[in-house]
């Protein structure tokens, strides 16, 4: 069993965020990165875990500069076996995919894993577009996976129940919530993590098909108004006249 | 009970994250991965029944706070003293009594067995000690001899194909279910000579010290040795005199120093975290100039304990800190520790002396740190005495 794990980093959930450059750029001044939880917590701990009882090997790839390279010791204790980075920023997800999929054709994965989405930019595009350039199936959002020979069983979400799925391997898989269980990783870890492999390669030729033009941040928390339970009349009126909702 | 989420975040404003490596960040992330999935939920209740929770010494071992820097061939992680330090703060962000246990393991056990040891000591005991499966204690103090440990009276005499120890020793963490005993006795010439005790030989016994109001969820007890026959290939061949203990104590002294910022920023955080949320007079309190006064004072002391203990590491990884350094250390970060705790529970006014907060259990556990491994007054003398080179204290 060939896995491959795409790992990105994103900012601490406890980070401040601020913008710079006219509010054109994301500052990073400061700002604490980690593994992005969807890629950590339930795409390689359930990678690892297929390793386990199947054997094989997981490598983990990554889109980013230097500063990933601790973002990949961490995937590393976790228990990946190697990994590699394209050595390009991450700026778009058409650029990012074309840049996994062009490794991972000469890899000849069994399962290409990726989180749902990054907690940053939330956009959920690189598994599909993975997918779509090498012509594999794709299932997104999947909160369980099994094996059985080649085929792969998943699970996932669906509005108001579950839906269950089955695939033939080799398989691009976002993964959700409930694949796995996280895992803190052990001393064992962290020192075989020192030693591990990780490959820099340049990256390939890919256009970038958006561009951010600027960001805003969502409105701070405002006062909160109390209106007696008595006055319903006064409630209508400022959802109807102040809030506009209804 | 309260088992709310630990949303637990160090302050850092000196940027002192900078100074550590990516693994000594990995490190520190891990430990306080584990601390909040399997310490903050349970250690209010453990401390309030004055249990120590036996599955914790799995976990720690499995983080490495077991000997980290005893070299792998030993089990150990082989880590640096950065490392060790950052594994302690935190630790005792999750409880001083919990960072107590792993202290006495690493600095208080395996060091001396590693440092002072036979080959045939080291195997035998180090990897089951790094992995947990033994748990060991430290008898250096006893009940008529604590800051003066040179006039202890546990001896030891030749009986040919073995030593028998006897005499008795108090305030041992770890006690009460250690497997194993590193024990420091006077020989026939008055020489103070250390040697692992196993449980279980005769007239070996760990009466355990009941009634504690701090370190409630770590054991503490006795040792007592009443014609115990020690063998002689379990003593340590060379060393002899207080340097043997204390080059030891030297050790968890400054795990201490690092462990008391742990405790030191939890108050903090639970404090800035609070006074934000809590309202009085129509504004958080945080917004009080009295709140402000406090808490900016609390983060400029741990500030600069940071920094402090920092260098001090920087010092040891290059075998260059001196004793001296190291009680100064410990004496100024327990201090500032025990001094926020107590301007913390101000700010968490009536909500401070309840299991709700950790607060009042970091303030109990920091009146122990502050008195063992050396008190607060003798470390003092030990700088005045490094600094005048006159002992104050003999």
């Amino acid at each position: 069993m060939k896995i491959l794990v795409c790992i990105s980093k994103a900012p601490d959930t406890t980070a401040k965020i601020a913008f710079k450059d006219n509010n054109t750029a994301f500052d990073e001044n400061n700002v604490q990165f980690i593994v992005n939880p969807y890629d950590e917590w339930y795409a390689l701990v359930r990678a690892l875990e297929l390793k386990e009882t199947l054997g094989g090997t997981v490598t983990t790839i990554s889109v980013g500069e230097v500063d990933m390279d601790a973002i990949i010791r961490k995937a590393f204790a976790i228990g990946a076996d190697d990994g590699v980075r394209i050595d390009a920023p991450a700026t778009d997800a058409y650029f990012v995919a074309e840049q996994i999929a062009t490794f991972a054709k000469q890899g000849a994965y069994d399962l290409i894993l990726t989180g749902k989405e990054t907690i940053d930019y939330n956009g959920s595009s690189v598994g599909g577009m993975i997918a779509e350039m090498l012509n594999l199936p794709f299932v997104s959002l999947a909160t369980k996976l099994d094996l059985s020979g080649t085929t792969a069983t998943l699970e996932c979400d669906i509005d108001g129940g579950t839906e269950v799925l089955e695939c033939n391997l080799p398989l691009v898989i976002s993964a959700a919530k409930g694949m796995a269980e996280a895992r803190i990783p052990n001393m064992r870890g962290i020192m075989a993590a020192r030693t591990k492999a990780l490959q820099v390669i340049a990256a390939t030729t890919a256009d970038k098909l958006t561009e951010i033009k600027s960001y805003t941040l969502a409105p701070g928390r405002t006062t909160c108004k109390m209106i007696d339970a008595e006055n319903a009349a006064s409630l209508i009126d400022m959802l109807h006249n102040e809030a506009k909702v209804i | 009970m309260a088992t709310k989420t630990d949303v637990f975040q160090h302050p850092d404003y000196y940027l002192m994250d900078e100074l550590l490596t990516d693994e000594h960040k990995l490190i520190r992330d891990t430990a306080r991965a584990w601390v909040k999935k399997e310490v903050s939920p349970v250690v209010e209740e453990a401390c309030q029944k004055a249990e120590f929770p036996k599955q914790w010494i799995k976990g720690l071992a499995s983080i490495g706070a077991f000997g980290p820097y005893i070299p792998e061939q030993y089990g150990g992680a082989g880590l640096d003293q950065i490392s060790y330090g950052i594994i302690m703060q935190e630790l005792e962000r999750g409880d001083s009594g919990l960072r107590s246990t792993a202290s006495v393991q690493s600095s208080l056990v395996m060091y001396p067995i590693y440092t002072f040891g036979t080959e045939a000591q080291k195997m035998k005991y180090l990897p089951k000690l790094a992995s947990g499966e033994w748990m060991g204690c430290f008898g250096l103090t006893e009940p008529d001899h604590g800051s003066n440990p040179g006039g202890m009276i546990t001896h030891i005499k030749d009986k040919g194909d073995y030593y028998e120890l006897n005499g008795a020793k108090m305030w041992i963490s770890n006690a009460p279910f250690a497997d194993i005993a590193v024990v420091w006795a006077k020989d026939e010439s008055g020489a103070i000579r250390g040697m692992v005790v196993e449980r279980g030989w005769e007239g070996f016994t760990t009466p355990e010290t009941h009634g504690k109001w701090s370190l409630r969820a770590s054991a503490t007890g006795e040792l007592v040795f009443d014609n115990v026959k020690v063998p002689k290939e379990n003593i340590f061949p060379e060393i002899k005199g207080l340097k043997g203990p204390l080059s030891c104590l030297n050790s968890a002294r400054y795990g201490i120093a690092w462990g008391a910022i742990g405790a030191a920023m939890d108050c903090y955080d639970s404090a800035l975290r609070y006074s934000k949320e809590r309202v009085q007079f129509g504004k958080p309190i945080a917004g009080f100039q009295l709140t402000q006064k406090k808490l900016a004072e609390m983060v400029t002391e741990i500030t600069k304990a940071q920094l402090f203990t920092w260098r001090l590491g920087v010092l040891k990884n290059e075998n260059r800190a001196t004793p001296a350094q190291i009680s100064m250390a410990k004496r100024n970060n327990v201090n500032m520790a025990l001094t926020i705790a107590r301007e913390a529970r101000q700010i968490h006014g009536g909500m401070g002396i309840t299991g709700e907060y950790p607060i009042m259990r970091h303030m109990m556990n920091l009146e122990s740190v502050i008195t063992y491994e050396g008190t607060h007054d003798i470390h003092l003398l030990i700088t005045g005495m490094d600094i005048t080179g006159i002992a104050a204290f003999e």
